[in-house]
C-alpha cells in the first residue's frame, strides 16, 4: 500500500524544485493544471451520464436544472446542501489524514456510529447539566471513540502489519454489529418503538442554528477543520513528517521520524473527525442514536477525499458538491420518476472519472517547467 | 432431536449455503490477486450479478440464463475496474471501491422493478434423501452452484500448478520486471483476470438471488465482496483453501441464526459481526510486519 501510493507522491514532491529562473509562470500553470484536471474529469462524468440519461429517455437538461434548483438554486435548498456537506467534511477527513501517510482507510462509518452512539449515551446521562458542557462532553466524547476506533486500524497497521484498508473495513462492520446490538438491546429507550433509539438527550441539548440560517453549527466545525489540517499538513513540522511518510518511508526511518507513532496519530485524528460527525449529527439531527446515522456518511467521505486528491481543502467544494447532489436526490425522484439510486450512479461515474483522470496529471508539456532556452 | 444436535444441523446447512457466494466471490479476488491486482469492486459485481441474475431469470423463466446474465454483467464491471487500473497512476484499491459504488448504484437503479415480483429459482440437489429428519433433509439441499464453484476451486488450483496460463498469471502477478524481461503482456493478462474473477463474483451474486435467500432486494449483499478480500488473505492465495474458509465463513454466519432456532435470540447483532471478527483475528495472528506471507503475489499492493 505504502508503495503503491508512494510513487505518486513522491513525483509530487519532486515535480516543484525543478523550477528554472525564468519560467515564473510555473506556479501558475501548475495550480492551473490541478484545477482543470478535475474539472475535465467531472465535465466527461456528466457527459457520460448524460448519454446514460437520454439512454433511459430523460432529459439531461431537465435533470442538471432539476439538481441545480434542489440543491443551489436558492436559499433554502442550498442551505439544505451545506447541512448536508457538514457531515461529509468530517468524514473526508478520516480518509484524508491517513492518506498523507499513504494510508487507505476506508472504515469512517465505523467511527460516525460509535462517536454518535458514545456522545448520545453520554448526552442522555448528563441532560441535566448546563447544556454547553452536555455538548462539549458529547463532542470530547464522540471525538475520542472515534479516535480509538481509527487509532486501532492504524496502530494494527503500524504495528502488526495488517492491511489498513481491510482492517479499517472489518472494524467498520464489527461497529455496526455492536452499535446495532447496543441500540437494539441494553441501551434501548423503551419508549422507543417503531425506530430502536437510545434515551434522548433533551430538547436544551440539542444545537439549534446558526443565527440567521437553518443551518447547523456543525457546518463551521468542519469547515474549520478542514481549514486547521491543511494548514497543520502544508505549513507545520508535523505534516511535513506525515508528508514524508508517505511519500518514502525509508527516507522518513533515517531522518529519525517515528513513522509507526505518526501512522497512529493521523489515524487517530481521522477518526476523532467522523466521531465527531457522527456526534453532530445526534446533537443538531436526531437527538439520540439510532439507525439514521449508519446513513453511509462515512463511505460518501472516501469518494470526497479521493474527489479531493486527498487535500482537506479540497475536501470543502467537493463534499459541497455531493451534499448538493444528494440534497437534489429528492427533487430529482419526484419530478422525473427516477429511482434514488440514480444518485448513486452519478457518484459512481464521478468517482471511476476522477480516479481515472489521475493518468493525466504530467502528461501534457504545457504544464511542466520549462527550461531557459 | 436434542437442542446441540439443532444448532449443528442448522450451523451445517448455513455453511452450505452461506458459503457458496464467498467461495464465488473469493476465488475471483484470488485470480484477479494471483495477477498481481486488488479488486474492491467484487461487492459491485456481486450486488450487479445478483440483481442482472434475478432480472433475467424473472423475463427469460430459465435461472440458469440468470446465472449466465450474472455473469456477464460481474465481468462487465471487472473490466472496466482492469482496463482503467492499466492506466499509469490509477491505484487499484481507491478503483475499487469506485467500481463497487457504480455497480450497486446500477444495480439499485435498474433492480427498483424485480423487487416485488418472483422469479424461477435454481433447483438443488436433495442430499438430504436418506434422511426422515426434515430439518436434515431441509439442511442438505445443496445448490448445483455449490459444486460448481468446488470444481472451479480444484481447476484454479490445478491451473496455477500446472498450465502455461497458470504459470503466465502467477509470473505477472510475482514480478512485473521478469514478465517484462519475457515479453508477456503484463496490463493484457491483469485485465483479463479481474475480468475472470468479476464475473464469478456476479455468479455468486445470482447465488444469493436465485437460491438462498432466494429474492432480489437492495439490502441483499452484507459485504460478502469485500470480506473476500480478506478471506483470499486468509486462505493465502490458494483456491482449494479459498474454498475451505469459505465453509468457515459461511458457519460463522448461520452462527447468529442458527442459535435463534433454539430460542437463543440475545446478542444476535453480535453474531452478525462474527465473521468480520474471525477475519481480523486471523489476520492479527498470522500477520507480521516485515514478514512475507506464503503465496503473496509480489506485485500485489495489499500486504506491503
Amino acid at each position: 500500500m505504502t508503495i503503491a501510493m508512494s510513487s505518486e507522491a513522491a513525483s509530487k514532491a519532486t515535480a516543484q524544485p525543478k523550477q528554472p529562473a525564468g519560467d515564473w509562470g510555473y506556479p501558475f500553470r501548475r495550480l492551473l493544471e490541478q484545477l482543470l484536471v478535475p474539472v475535465a474529469a467531472l465535465l466527461i462524468a456528466a457527459t457520460g451520464f448524460a448519454i446514460f440519461l437520454v439512454f433511459l429517455g430523460t432529459s439531461p437538461l431537465d435533470f442538471a436544472s432539476l439538481v441545480w434548483r434542489g440543491a443551489f438554486g436558492s436559499w433554502f435548498s442550498f442551505q439544505n446542501t451545506l447541512q448536508r456537506a457538514a457531515p461529509l467534511l468530517l468524514t473526508a477527513l478520516c480518509v484524508a489524514l491517513p492518506a498523507q501517510l499513504g494510508l487507505v482507510v476506508i472504515g469512517g462509518e465505523g467511527a460516525v456510529v460509535l462517536g454518535g452512539l458514545a456522545a448520545a449515551v453520554i448526552g442522555a446521562s448528563l441532560s441535566a447539566l448546563f447544556p454547553p458542557l452536555v455538548i462539549l462532553a458529547m463532542a470530547v466524547s464522540g471525538a475520542l471513540v472515534g479516535a480509538f476506533w481509527i487509532g486501532l486500524t492504524g496502530w494494527l497497521r503500524a504495528y502488526r502489519g495488517i492491511n489498513e484498508t481491510i482492517a479499517s473495513l472489518l472494524l467498520a462492520y464489527i461497529a455496526l454489529a455492536v452499535f446495532n446490538h447496543l441500540v437494539e438491546g441494553p441501551l434501548r429507550d423503551p419508549a422507543s418503538l417503531n425506530k430502536p433509539s437510545t434515551l434522548p438527550i433533551g430538547e436544551a441539548n440539542m444545537l439549534g442554528s446558526l443565527p440567521g440560517m437553518n443551518i447547523h453549527p456543525g457546518l463551521v466545525l468542519g469547515l474549520v477543520a478542514c481549514i486547521g489540517f491543511w494548514i497543520v499538513i502544508q505549513r507545520t513540522s508535523f505534516g511535513f513528517a506525515w508528508r514524508v511518510t508517505g511519500g518514502n518511508l525509508r527516507t522518513a526511518l533515517l531522518q529519525g521520524l517515528p513513522a509507526n507513532r505518526l501512522i497512529v496519530i493521523a489515524c487517530a485524528l481521522g477518526g476523532a473527525c467522523a466521531g465527531l460527525a457522527g456526534m453532530i449529527e445526534v446533537a443538531a439531527v436526531h437527538g439520540s442514536a439510532n439507525a439514521s446515522l449508519a446513513a453511509g456518511y462515512g463511505y460518501a467521505g472516501i469518494l470526497i477525499a479521493f474527489l479531493a486528491r486527498q487535500s482537506p481543502l479540497g475536501a470543502i467544494p467537493m463534499a459541497i458538491l455531493l451534499g448538493g447532489i444528494s440534497a437534489a436526490g429528492g427533487l430529482v425522484q419526484r419530478r422525473l420518476g427516477l429511482p434514488d439510486a440514480t444518485v448513486l450512479v452519478l457518484q459512481g461515474f464521478i468517482f471511476v472519472s476522477i480516479l481515472a483522470s489521475e493518468t493525466i496529471y504530467g502528461r501534457f508539456r504545457w504544464f511542466q517547467p520549462r527550461g531557459t532556452a | 432431536m436434542d437442542n446441540v444436535g439443532m444448532v449443528l444441523v442448522a450451523l451445517i446447512a448455513g455453511a452450505l449455503r452461506v458459503s457458496t457466494p464467498f467461495l464465488f466471490v473469493s476465488l475471483g479476488e484470488c485470480l484477479t490477486e494471483k495477477s498481481g491486482r486488488i479488486n474492491l469492486g467484487n461487492e459491485g459485481a456481486l450486488v450487479l450479478g445478483a440483481m442482472t441474475g434475478y432480472a433475467a431469470s424473472y423475463e427469460t423463466g430459465s435461472a440458469w440464463i440468470g446465472v449466465l446474465a450474472a455473469l456477464v454483467a460481474g465481468g462487465g464491471l471487472g473490466l472496466l475496474h482492469g482496463l482503467v487500473c492499466s492506466l499509469a497512476r490509477v491505484n487499484d484499491v481507491a478503483m475499487g471501491i469506485a467500481v463497487m459504488l457504480a455497480g450497486t448504484g446500477i444495480a439499485f437503479f435498474f433492480g427498483k422493478p424485480y423487487i416485488q415480483p418472483s422469479a424461477p429459482q435454481l433447483p438443488v440437489i436433495p442430499l438430504g434423501f436418506w434422511s426422515d429428519a426434515p430439518q436434515i433433509r431441509s439442511a442438505l439441499d445443496v445448490s448445483p452452484l455449490f459444486f460448481i464453484g468446488l470444481l472451479v476451486a480444484f481447476v484454479m488450483t490445478w491451473a496455477f500448478k500446472n498450465t502455461r496460463t497458470g504459470l503466465v498469471v502467477r509470473i505477472v502477478g510475482d514480478s512485473s520486471d521478469a514478465a517484462k524481461a519475457m515479453g508477456l503482456p503484463i496490463d493484457r493478462v491483469r485485465v483479463i483476470a479481474t475480468t475472470i474473477g468479476s464475473a464469478l463474483a456476479g455468479v455468486g451474486g445470482s447465488f444469493l438471488s436465485l437460491s438462498y435467500p432466494g429474492s432480489w432486494n437492495e439490502g441483499l449483499s452484507s459485504g460478502q465482496g469485500l470480506v473476500a478480500v480478506a478471506l483470499v488473505v486468509f486462505a493465502r492465495w490458494n483456491p482449494l483453501a479459498c474454498a475451505a474458509a469459505a465453509l468457515l465463513f459461511g458457519a460463522a454466519g448461520a452462527l447468529g441464526p442458527s442459535l435463534q432456532t433454539v430460542g437463543i435470540t440475545q446478542g444476535y447483532y453480535l453474531f452478525y459481526a462474527a465473521p468480520y471478527a474471525l477475519t481480523l483475528l486471523i489476520m492479527i495472528l498470522t500477520v507480521a510486519p516485515g514478514r512475507v506471507l506464503r503465496g503473496m503475489p509480489g506485485e500485489l499492493s495489499l500486504t506491503r
